[in-house]
Formats: C-alpha cells, sequence, structure tokens
C-alpha cells in the first residue's frame, strides 16, 4: 500500500483553472451535443435532450457564447506553460512511444507536454471561428442582415471547425481516462510527486527547486485547500 | 392532371432523412410546372394579391420609395413580387422587363439539401417543393442553401416561408391562385410537357417579332425548375431583377452537406471507438508507484503532510 493516493501531492491546477475547465468542459459537451443534432440526421434524437429541436436550435449559440467566455478565463493562465519547446517536438516524434507506454523512453518535459499542448492550440484556433461564425449564421438575432454568401461560407467553415474541436475533444477526453491520475489532478486539483516526476519531470524538478528555496510558501499552498 | 392529390405516399424527397422515400408508387403523378412569360406580363399585380389572398397573408403596408416594385422584396408574408426593370437594348429602344419572382420549385432543392430538420422541407412526386412548418426549427439553413434567394424566416413564429405553388389548390386539382388571377395569360400552369410546349410556341412568336435570343429559363444546373420562365433575352438573364445565369447549389453547401456530412460523423464514432481498442490493447498509464524503497516513501509522505 504505498499507492501515491496517499500523499497530498503537488499542487497541478489551482480552483480557479479547475472551475473554469469544468465550465467550459461541461458546455463543450453540451455543444457538441446539440450541434451534432443539427449536423447530420444520425443525431438528430438527440435534441430530446435540449427540450426539442427548437429549443436546441435557440440554446445552442447562448451555450456557445457562454461558452468562449470562460474559455477566455481558462485560456490566458495557460497561455506560459502551452508555448511549444524543443523537447515538445522530441516527444512529438516518439508519438509511438507514447501510445505504447514506454515512457522511460521519452524525454523530460515540463507542466505540459506536447499533446496537451497541441489541445491548447487547436482550441484556441477553433473557438474564436466557431464564435465568429457562430454568431454571423445567428437566428434570429444576426443572420438577418448577412449576405447569403457569408452564411454559407460561415456555416460551412463552423461545420468543418466544430469537427477539429470535436476530435480534439474526443483525444482529450481518452487521455484523460488513459493517463491515471489526470482527471483526478483536473478535478481535486492535485498529483503525487511520483505522478510528476514520471510524468511531467521537467516541472517537478521546477517545483521541487522552489520549496527548498521557500519552505515557508510550500507550508502556505498546501495548509488551505487551492 | 392525375395522381396530384395530398398522399404521404407521394413524398418524394425528405429534408436530413437518409432513408429512401416510398417507392412503390410510380408513374402515375405527372410533374406540374408553372410557366411565367414574361413577355405577357404588364405588371399588374393581380397575382400578388392573390397569393396574400389564398394564402391568408396580411403583410404589413409598406412605403413607396419611388418604383413600382411593392413590397421591394420578398418578405415572409409576401411569397412573391414583380420586380420591375427598365432595359434599354442595342438598339437603344427602353423595354420594362416585369418579371414575377417566386421559389422556383427546384427539382435538386438547395434548402431541402441544406435543411436539418428531418421532413421540414418535402419535394412531392408531382415536383412542388414544400415547407412544413410543423417540422420547421428556424435556422435559416433553407436560405444559405436556396440558390434563388427566396426563402425567409418569420420574426412572429421563427420559421420559413415561401411559396408552395399552391400545393394545397393542385393536390384538389385548381391551378395556383397566381395563375387563376392573371388576366393576361403570362402565368400557366400544367403539366411539365405542356408547360414546355407552350413555352416552345411562345419562345417562337417571340422570334418572329424580333426578338432573336428569346427562350426559356429552365436551369439545368438545379435539375430543371418546375417554374419556368419565357424571356424576350434569354441569353442574359440577369436583366430580370438578377435572375441568376446558371443557378446551381453552392460548392460551399455541397462542401457542408455533401459526403462529407457522413464522413465527418463517422470520424467522430471511429476517434471514440479507437480510443477504447486502444486502451484494450495497450492499457492505462498506470499512476506511477511511490519510491520502492519504503523509507524514502515515508519520508515523501511525512514531507507532504
Amino acid at each position: 500500500m504505498s499507492h501515491s493516493n496517499r500523499e497530498r501531492g503537488i499542487l497541478r491546477y489551482r480552483w480557479w483553472t479547475r472551475l473554469n475547465h469544468w465550465t467550459v468542459a461541461i458546455s463543450f459537451v453540451l455543444l457538441v451535443l446539440s450541434g451534432l443534432a443539427l449536423f447530420h440526421p444520425f443525431f438528430w434524437s438527440l435534441t430530446g435532450l435540449f427540450g426539442g429541436p427548437i429549443m436546441t436550435r435557440a440554446w445552442h449559440p447562448f451555450i456557445g457564447v457562454f461558452m468562449t467566455l470562460f474559455f477566455v478565463l481558462l485560456a490566458i493562465p495557460l497561455f506560459k506553460d502551452s508555448l511549444i519547446k524543443r523537447y515538445d517536438i522530441q516527444w512529438l516524434k516518439q508519438i509511438n512511444d507514447v501510445l505504447s507506454n514506454r515512457d522511460e523512453r521519452l524525454p523530460p518535459v515540463g507542466k505540459n507536454n506536447a499533446g496537451q499542448k497541441l489541445v491548447y492550440w487547436i482550441m484556441l484556433g477553433c473557438v474564436p471561428i466557431l464564435l465568429v461564425t457562430g454568431i454571423i449564421i445567428w437566428r434570429p438575432y444576426f443572420a438577418e442582415g448577412m449576405p447569403i454568401w457569408l452564411l454559407r461560407f460561415s456555416v460551412m467553415v463552423h461545420a468543418y471547425t466544430a469537427f477539429l474541436a470535436i476530435i480534439t475533444l474526443v483525444i482529450h477526453i481518452y487521455s484523460g481516462i488513459w493517463v491515471k491520475g489526470s482527471i483526478r489532478a483536473m478535478v481535486q486539483g492535485r498529483v503525487s510527486k511520483a505522478w510528476a516526476k514520471h510524468h511531467h519531470s521537467l516541472w517537478y524538478d521546477e517545483v521541487m527547486k522552489e520549496r527548498k528555496q521557500q519552505p515557508a510558501a510550500k507550508d502556505d499552498s498546501s495548509a488551505r485547500p487551492q | 392532371m392525375r395522381g396530384d392529390q395530398i398522399n404521404l405516399q407521394n413524398i418524394v424527397a425528405r429534408s436530413a432523412t437518409t432513408e429512401p422515400s416510398p417507392q412503390v408508387r410510380h408513374g402515375g403523378v405527372e410533374e406540374v410546372t408553372k410557366l411565367i412569360d414574361v413577355s405577357r406580363c404588364i405588371g399588374c399585380k393581380a397575382c400578388q394579391v392573390a397569393c396574400s389572398e389564398w394564402n391568408d397573408l396580411r403583410d404589413d403596408v409598406g412605403e413607396c420609395v419611388g418604383v413600382y416594385d411593392n413590397p421591394m422584396d420578398l418578405t415572409p408574408e409576401t411569397w412573391e413580387v414583380m420586380r420591375f426593370n427598365e432595359y434599354e437594348d442595342e438598339q437603344g429602344n427602353l423595354e420594362w422587363l416585369i418579371r414575377k419572382d417566386n421559389c422556383m420549385h427546384c427539382e435538386e432543392p438547395g434548402c431541402l439539401e441544406a435543411c436539418p430538420a428531418p421532413g421540414a422541407i418535402v419535394k412531392y412526386a408531382n415536383g412542388i417543393v414544400d415547407f412544413n412548418s410543423e417540422h420547421c426549427i428556424g435556422c435559416g439553413y433553407c436560405v444559405a442553401g436556396c440558390p434563388f434567394d427566396i426563402p425567409r424566416i418569420s420574426k412572429k413564429d421563427e420559421k420559413a416561408y415561401k411559396c408552395t405553388l399552391c400545393s394545397d389548390r393542385v393536390f384538389h386539382g385548381l391551378e395556383p391562385a397566381c395563375v387563376k388571377s392573371c388576366p393576361t395569360g403570362s402565368i400557366m400552369f400544367g403539366t411539365r410537357e405542356d408547360m414546355h410546349e407552350l413555352a416552345a410556341a411562345r419562345t417562337d412568336f417571340l422570334k418572329g417579332r424580333g426578338y432573336e435570343k428569346a427562350g426559356i429559363y429552365d436551369p439545368a444546373g438545379v435539375g430543371g425548375t418546375h417554374v419556368i420562365y419565357v424571356l424576350q433575352h434569354a441569353d442574359k438573364p440577369e436583366i430580370y431583377g438578377g435572375l441568376p445565369e446558371d443557378p446551381r447549389i453552392s460548392p460551399m453547401v455541397d462542401a457542408w452537406k455533401g459526403v462529407t456530412k457522413p464522413l465527418m460523423s463517422a470520424a467522430i464514432g471511429l476517434a471514440a471507438l479507437s480510443g477504447f481498442f486502444h486502451y484494450a490493447t495497450k492499457g492505462p498509464k498506470e499512476e506511477p508507484e511511490d519510491d520502492p524503497d519504503e523509507e524514502k516513501a515515508s519520508e515523501a509522505r511525512e514531507e507532504d503532510k
């Protein structure tokens, strides 16, 4: 029974990040469900989840705007940790080792690995595109004044961008299930030292270095719920 | 005309529906067509009034902006408008071209292709394209899909509206209200074959009168339309209030609604499935154990408290 769960661990996501992440996550899933319902008749029955087809059409854009607001709050603090570094490229080149769980062969990475960074950048690209094209085709508020070519263009771009975002979401969710400890990190905020060392050793080293320099600060950060 | 009665088995195409439409009945239903002979139109707007009358539409009274067009455009409660155009021909003669603009009832309707609501747009065996407001969700995709800029979304109920070709009248063996009201015979209604014959005769007549480029407007890009025009200048349809020269469903609508739609849906399902199979074959990345050295591990826990 030396499992890491017994450790209180290192704070990986503070409450602000967790709150925003899950607000975005829930909104995003609702957007996917309502959006797919209007995308292909195969998914039409999903309109039942939203109180009918007209409700689905009416709610979807409001959820979208709501999500965008929280996405901005989520994305700004994550910006610095998402910049692509040299070792991220190496990590990506070894994606086969990643997928085959040969973690010992991988280069040490920082707080986020290249996969997480890609999710960040893809979503950072997709969300503004979805927002703008979505507003253009939003009835009854905005679409009325738009030229038809722009409606056609926006509705097409909206579909393709949403497709990319949904695929990214599927991979993102699966990664959470696949890498044990990561869902706990996003729900409860903390990871074990062993986990941090194993998956994000450069970040682990950094955290340890800070702890040694300011032993007082460490007590502060672990005493209060974060 | 036979076979034009109300019958759900005569719905031959249905929006957002992957299952085939009823197939058994065939051959008995003749396709209908409305022929609008622009050369005979005097712009009296009797058809506009008849349309409002029959369809129980009372659009808001608009404002006169100094031209004959009134209202200036189609609205959710005006399903047809006369478009007045002054055209100077090669000889410098002024021609007053008046075109009755309404839904063209395409053989391959862009609205029906774009619509996401199952059964909100249907095409009957006789060729009429109808909006079933019962199923309409007001998304406006039909507006993006239509190559002729016809559907309008009502602010009252957020539903799409357009000319029905008086499907209710036609089902009972009557001609559309606009046809009935036309005092000059500019609007005719009948089987597709008959209307093409009549249109050809009118085109010949116009050619005999010096309109060398007279012709029939029945654009092939949308598979032909169930509303066709006889135009004095068929080589320049755009002079008739912007009638598109070669209308077709926009490539952007095809890119959005064509094969990519099922392909993308399948890709999303496959992505989820491959995640599951990856998990089943490669397994998860388990939580790493603490230091195997019991002493060090307990030290770490101690430090962590």
